[in-house]
């Protein structure tokens, strides 16, 4: 059988200063990888015609032949003639068949678009084509939310409502967990240098106040970013792959409409859920933090409630609407848009998190600005 | 198992998920034929292949590949055995983040000590003889359904195999296409001297260029031998039905 593991070596001798290659036994891949260096160097190396003798050689596989086109691509190369002698009818038959010519070593012409200024138009047309269809995917999804508005009845509740659980109870323990945690290492590290100015009971403000405006909203959508949204774009992605999204596509759905809007109107419902729950959990971590730190809990509860005000959970209850939205219509565009094969899935999910994530920071510096001008 | 059989299958059984799709089966298959595995959709062609390539676990039985058993074999011995035929999937399973030259290399590169050059030129080879020159640098999301086919079976054959699997090789083609595949493994086992181990329901196929068929229904073979003279001379209801059903819709 071809595929045997050869009982003996092949041996290769050069000959004539490397005029005459001898070969003997077997050509296979790991007799070809042994001989490999040195065949190729005589052949460089020598004068005139080359004379690869294979009269010994009593097998010659796919690796046999690629030494073998090497051997004349590099003696042509070096203006010599090659001469092949003696291989066995049946592989020399094989050899015969081999357009040599196609299969030099030369790197494969590149498959650009035909110079520079062709590239550039390339890419260009491409990002405004990308921008265009980003817009049009906004327009589409405010379109869809404003019409399901009207006509609530078209919201396929069963399967919307598996949506919200995937996102929203399931992402509980994480979302309470990180939450949880941030409140108590803000506490640590601003209860020792506040202590030292005898301020300490002012670190239940500090907490409460980050956890709330800023840390609450922006912990949630990153954890929302990482979890939903990229399991938005690898979902739509795959279905992209499939030709699901074409299959609805013929059937007369729209796809925004059919699946982004359900998942962004789920992103919408849930995150300022999950950031009232991310608030509360960074504020018990940092009250814990304090009865750590021998504060009686009637103190903390009563400098809580001084510290607290409506419209500090209201701040960032307004960003968690946005940023929800921006998480799950991001995981839906990428998948959407997603290219062909299993890789570009993979490069959705990984553009929906960095495009999410990048997008929440800057809605966040948006929403610092307009609220310090508004002075809420 | 003689000197002239390349797969010997013995009293096989197998099956998945607790279910026994097929019980007690055994055959052989000679060197250098074209050995075809018939049967309905369902009937466990492609459980089978599976069970030889020892990608399923067999329930019961043995199968010998080149007189070593693929069912009870680890480690270095599996590897041995695995290295002795090559397969192509139903749908190609070509690596999508890599051009059709990687994806002939990479066995290359993992199993041999080939230089790059050697790899290189080596795979280009294996693309030419199955009609893909020049075709190296594209991915296989670049080409047709058929020519990842190709590409492929250029895969499996990397590695110089004696023994190819092809899981339905002309199933989703064109009638030119499945042509031209057929005249490959045609060429490919006259030429080169590979044994072809292929799960198939295409008459045409099966027809042109099969030497011997087992067929599979119930979970057992229901017919073995020249799929012509079981055409001619049916020796059951089942064996009559799918050449008779195939030949009309052939026509």
């Amino acid at each position: 059988m071809a595929g045997d593991r050869p009982a003996e070596t092949a041996t290769l001798r050069v000959e004539d200063g490397g005029s005459r290659l001898r070969f003997t036994g077997r050509l296979d891949d790991e007799t070809v990888a042994a001989c490999w260096g040195e065949a190729l160097g005589a052949a460089d190396r020598g004068r005139g015609a080359l004379l690869v003798d294979c009269a010994g050689v009593d097998y010659c596989g796919g690796a046999g032949f690629a030494l073998l086109a090497a051997l004349e691509e590099a003696a042509v190369g070096r203006g010599r003639a090659m001469e092949l002698r003696g291989l066995a009818p049946r592989f020399r038959e094989l050899y015969d068949t081999i357009d040599r010519a196609k299969l030099r070593l030369a790197p494969a012409p590149p498959r650009g678009h035909g110079g520079w200024v062709a590239e550039v138009g390339f890419v260009a047309t491409g990002r405004a084509a990308d921008w265009r269809a980003e817009t049009e995917f906004v327009g589409a999804t405010a379109a869809g939310l404003l019409s399901l508005a009207r006509h609530p009845r078209r919201l396929r509740v069963r399967e919307w409502w598996k949506i919200v659980e995937k996102a929203g109870s399931d992402a509980l323990p994480i979302v309470g967990l990180i939450s949880f945690l941030t409140g108590v290492i803000i506490a640590f590290q601003a209860a020792m240098p506040m202590r030292q100015f005898g301020v300490d009971i002012f670190v239940v403000n500090l907490v409460a106040l980050a956890m709330t405006r800023e840390l609450g909203p922006i912990m949630t959508a990153i954890v929302l970013a990482g979890r939903t949204g990229s399991a938005f774009a690898a979902e739509i992605g795959t279905m992209k792959v499939n030709e699901e999204v074409a299959a609805l596509t013929t059937m007369g759905l729209d796809p925004v409409r059919f699946l982004a809007v359900p998942r962004v109107l789920a992103g919408i419902v849930v995150t300022p859920l999950l950031t009232v729950y991310a608030m509360a959990a960074g504020i018990a971590g940092g009250l814990v933090v304090m009865m750590l730190i021998d504060f009686p809990l009637s103190t903390l509860m009563n400098q809580l409630s001084g510290a607290l005000k409506l419209q500090d959970i209201a701040a960032g209850l307004i960003k968690s609407f946005f940023f929800g939205a921006v998480v799950a219509g991001v995981g839906c565009l990428r998948g959407l848009r997603t290219g062909a094969g299993p890789a570009a899935v993979g490069d959705a999910t990984t553009r929906s998190v960095v495009t999410g994530i990048f997008l929440i920071v800057v809605l966040d510096a948006i929403f610092a600005v307009v609220y310090y001008n508004i002075d809420f | 198992m003689s000197a002239d059989d390349i797969v010997e299958v013995r009293g096989l059984t197998a099956g998945y998920a607790g279910r026994t799709v097929l019980r007690d089966l055994s055959f052989r298959v000679r060197c250098g034929e074209i050995f075809m595995i018939l049967g309905g959709s369902g009937s466990g062609k492609s459980t089978l292949l599976k069970n030889m390539i020892g990608l399923y676990p067999a329930m019961a039985g043995e199968v010998l590949i080149g007189g070593e058993d693929i069912v009870g074999a680890r480690g270095a011995a599996r590897e041995r055995i695995l290295r002795k035929f090559g397969v192509m999937y139903q749908g190609g399973a070509l690596f999508g983040s890599m051009n059709l030259e990687s994806n002939v290399s990479l066995p290359l590169e993992e199993w041999t000590r080939l230089p790059s050059e050697a790899r290189l030129l080596l795979a280009r080879l294996k693309l030419q003889q199955v009609g893909l020159d020049g075709f190296g640098g594209y991915l296989p999301s670049e080409i047709s359904g058929g020519m990842q086919k190709r590409a492929a079976v250029a895969r499996a054959m990397a590695l110089d195999p004696g023994l190819l699997f092809l899981d339905e090789p002309s199933s989703g083609l064109d009638p030119v296409t499945s042509g031209e595949m057929d005249d490959l493994i045609r060429s490919l086992s006259r030429n080169l001297g590979i044994t072809f181990v292929i799960a198939s329901h295409e008459l045409s196929s099966i027809l042109a260029i099969a030497d011997r068929v087992i067929m599979l229904d119930g979970g057992g073979i229901v017919a073995d031998g020249d799929p012509r003279e079981l055409r001619e001379r049916p020796t059951n209801d089942y064996v009559r039905a799918f050449f008779r059903h195939g030949k009309e819709r052939a026509a």
